[in-house]
């Protein structure tokens, strides 16, 4: 497998007072033809790194490699063959769709005719519409259209669906798949894991600067023993506080974990872990007050790796 | 892995700098307020300028006279309203002072009380029309009194057109429609899309900068064209200004006015990321311009030593070769030294915007 992308020990430091590392020694191999996620938290350095890539930042150190070429030797060649959604593309308001498919075309040596382009996310009946007049969802899939338009081999989308509504999410994942399957490389950020696991065939989950996990969503889910998920609460007994330890001793239990407000397992096997778990809440005399039992998910990878949810702020390190 | 069959050779219209130009273009058709403030506001200043500097030969002449000696008040009221142009009141001193200082008399007359008679004028030797209303008044009063010249004279009056102010203003208002269009019409456009991202989108596709700075200074340059015809269409119907020499030679250097200031626009624009800042820097540049260029009255006026800085101005070198084709039907060549700077501030301007533009 050759690789679309290639970056090694990639740093930013943005000067302030104090300065701040956006990015702190990321490595990334993204193979030709594969659609990979960089997953993380905002202010997890998601943004600084796409945009590294893509040739609108410079990186402090660290090197980069794109279809077998590097920014400062082969810009022009490069642009040519990659298409960029900018997390909030702002596009001319006064301009119709076509009129601004047809501006973007008009940089690409070869590519779609905008009609095309405009078929692809859906937007051919909005061709003389303002974009100032389009939807949030059309706006963001007309700002796909336009990375489109120059038929790339490699695609980036910064945070695609951010603020869209679920029926947007899904029409943008069905382009975005629509890519895929034809042998072309995506590289997109997002901090919903839900749409990593859906969409990328592998993920780096993405924290302070650093990449702290590789792997298709599966495999990450499977490193946490077990792909099952039971959360409880019990009934306030602060002379009787529940150890994490006597929990793992459980049966087919793999992890347990003390969250803000509840008790979390991971779990192989639910139906030998819950009636264990029944049975020993009740022989240490505790009422259980909730219960719920799930699918483990990338959320729940990020939590065991970097000790908190993936909706709160990176804190800085 | 690209499919040929997707692209078919592609027009001119479809190439970057076309359509760089196309969606400046409707973007600025479509914005109805940018319309009338480059199209309309010209045309109003040229018809307020019109009409307050029309030809004046028979401007009224304000005369306010000190009535506290009642008979000689009367007699020189008597003596002036046989001119139809002089329009006497009868006023008390210091009511008087107060319409000499709002400028809503031109001249007081205070006849003198001793037996000798005759007048003191009080006027405003700042005010043109002040000291006018001087020399006019004392003629009409010294010969009623009967003074006789001793040398005949007689009046001959320059009406022809080509020779009147308005001849002299409606070249200036061309020229500074085409700095203000290219200052203000690239700065704001070109800020704005720096602050929406929208110059960082385009950073990202393989556009040419050189295309997209080339392709607004154009789309100026076209937007430019009917403002300037209009505005001597006008001038033309409303006030007999006819243009002297060649049409061409006119409509080159509009062309190359519209390029220059459209050059000087990008350069001042090419760093600034709020609307504050361009603003005044725009203000910056202009400002000596509009004062120094000689735009409603002629730079010579300025002392010598000012001289070699005014005509470095790019407005001032406009307005020369204008106002030499417009005014008095010199052939282009002639405004060589004009031209080539005028060349020079919109070449070197382009390619200065082109190295330090700020593109996010």
């Amino acid at each position: 497998m050759t690789l679309a992308i290639r970056c090694s020990n990639l740093t930013k430091r943005y000067d302030g007072r104090p300065p701040v590392d956006a990015v702190r020694g990321l490595d990334l191999a993204v193979e030709d033809g594969e659609c990979f996620g960089l997953l993380g938290p905002n202010g997890a350095g998601k943004t600084t790194t796409i945009e590294i890539l893509e040739g609108l930042l410079q990186a402090t150190s660290g090197e980069v490699e794109l279809l077998g070429m590097r920014w400062g030797r082969d810009d022009y060649n490069i642009r040519q063959r990659i298409g960029i959604s900018l997390q909030e593309t702002k596009l001319a308001e006064k301009l119709q769709v076509r009129e601004t498919l047809s501006l973007f075309r008009s940089f690409y040596d070869q590519g779609l005719e905008p009609a095309e382009a405009m078929e692809k996310v859906s937007l051919g009946e909005k061709a003389r519409t303002w974009v100032g007049k389009l939807s949030g969802g059309q706006r963001q899939r007309l700002a796909v259209a336009c990375a489109l338009v120059g038929d790339p081999d490699l695609l980036f989308l910064d945070e695609p669906t951010t603020g869209l509504d679920p029926g947007s999410r899904r029409e943008l994942w069905e382009i975005i798949r629509d890519f895929g399957r034809r042998g072309r490389t995506v590289l997109l950020t997002t901090h919903y894991m839900d749409e990593a696991e859906r969409l990328c065939d592998r993920v780096a989950i993405v924290d302070q600067g650093r990449v702290i996990a590789l792997g298709t969503p599966r495999e990450l889910i499977a490193s946490l023993g077990g792909e099952h998920v039971i959360e409880f609460t019990v009934a306030a007994d602060p002379d009787t506080r529940l150890q994490c330890s006597e929990l793992e001793s459980l049966p087919s239990v793999e992890t347990a974990r003390r969250e803000a407000d509840h008790l979390s397992l991971s779990v192989g096997h639910p139906h030998l872990a819950l009636p264990a778990l029944l049975a020993h809440l009740e022989s240490r005399q505790l009422e259980l007050a909730s219960l719920n039992t799930r699918h483990a998910s990338l959320e729940d990878v990020f939590v065991r790796l970097a000790g908190r949810s993936l909706d709160a702020e990176a804190t800085p390190a | 892995m690209k499919q040929s069959a997707n692209t078919p050779r592609r027009g001119w219209g479809q190439g970057p700098l076309v359509q760089i130009m196309l969606s400046r273009l409707r973007e600025f058709y479509r914005e109805p307020e940018a319309v009338f403030w480059a199209y309309g506001f010209p045309l109003i200043m040229t018809v307020a300028l019109g009409v307050a500097f029309r030809n004046q030969t028979d401007q009224p002449i304000a005369v306010d006279v000190d009535s506290s000696v009642a008979s000689a008040a009367q007699s020189v009221e008597e003596t002036l309203t046989k001119t139809p142009r002089f329009q006497v009141r009868l006023n008390a001193l210091e009511e008087c002072r107060v319409r000499l200082r709002m400028g809503r008399t031109d001249l007081v007359v205070i006849p003198r009380a001793d037996s000798a008679g005759g007048y003191d004028y009080w006027f405003d030797p700042a005010r043109p029309e002040s000291r006018l209303a001087r020399s006019a008044i004392d003629d009409a009063l010294q010969r009623a009194a009967g003074r006789q010249d001793p040398l005949a004279t007689a009046d001959r009056e320059m009406v022809e057109p080509g020779g009147r102010y308005i001849d002299f203003l409606v070249p200036g208002l061309v020229a500074i429609g085409l700095m203000a269009g290219g200052l203000w019409g690239i700065g704001f456009v070109t800020v704005d899309m720096r602050i929406r991202k929208l110059l960082k989108r385009l950073l990202a596709t393989p556009m040419r900068k050189s295309n997209f700075l080339l392709g607004i200074m154009l789309s100026r340059l076209v937007f430019m064209i009917p403002e300037v015809i209009f505005l001597l269409v006008f001038a033309r119907l409303a006030f007999g200004v006819i243009i002297q020499g060649s049409v061409l030679a006119v409509a080159f250097l509009v062309v190359l006015g519209a390029f220059a200031f459209a050059g000087i626009g990008l350069l001042v624009a090419s760093r600034a990321k709020t609307v504050e800042a361009v603003s005044g820097l725009m203000n910056l540049v202009m400002l000596p311009m509009w004062i120094l260029s000689g735009t409603f009255f002629s730079s010579d006026r300025f002392p010598d030593a000012a001289q070699p800085f005014i005509r470095a101005l790019p407005l001032t070198q406009l307005l020369t070769a204008m106002r030499a084709v417009m005014l008095e039907g010199a052939p282009l060549l002639s405004q060589w030294p004009n031209i080539a700077a005028l060349a020079a501030w919109g070449g070197i301007s382009f390619l200065l915007a082109l190295r330090l533009f700020r593109w996010q």
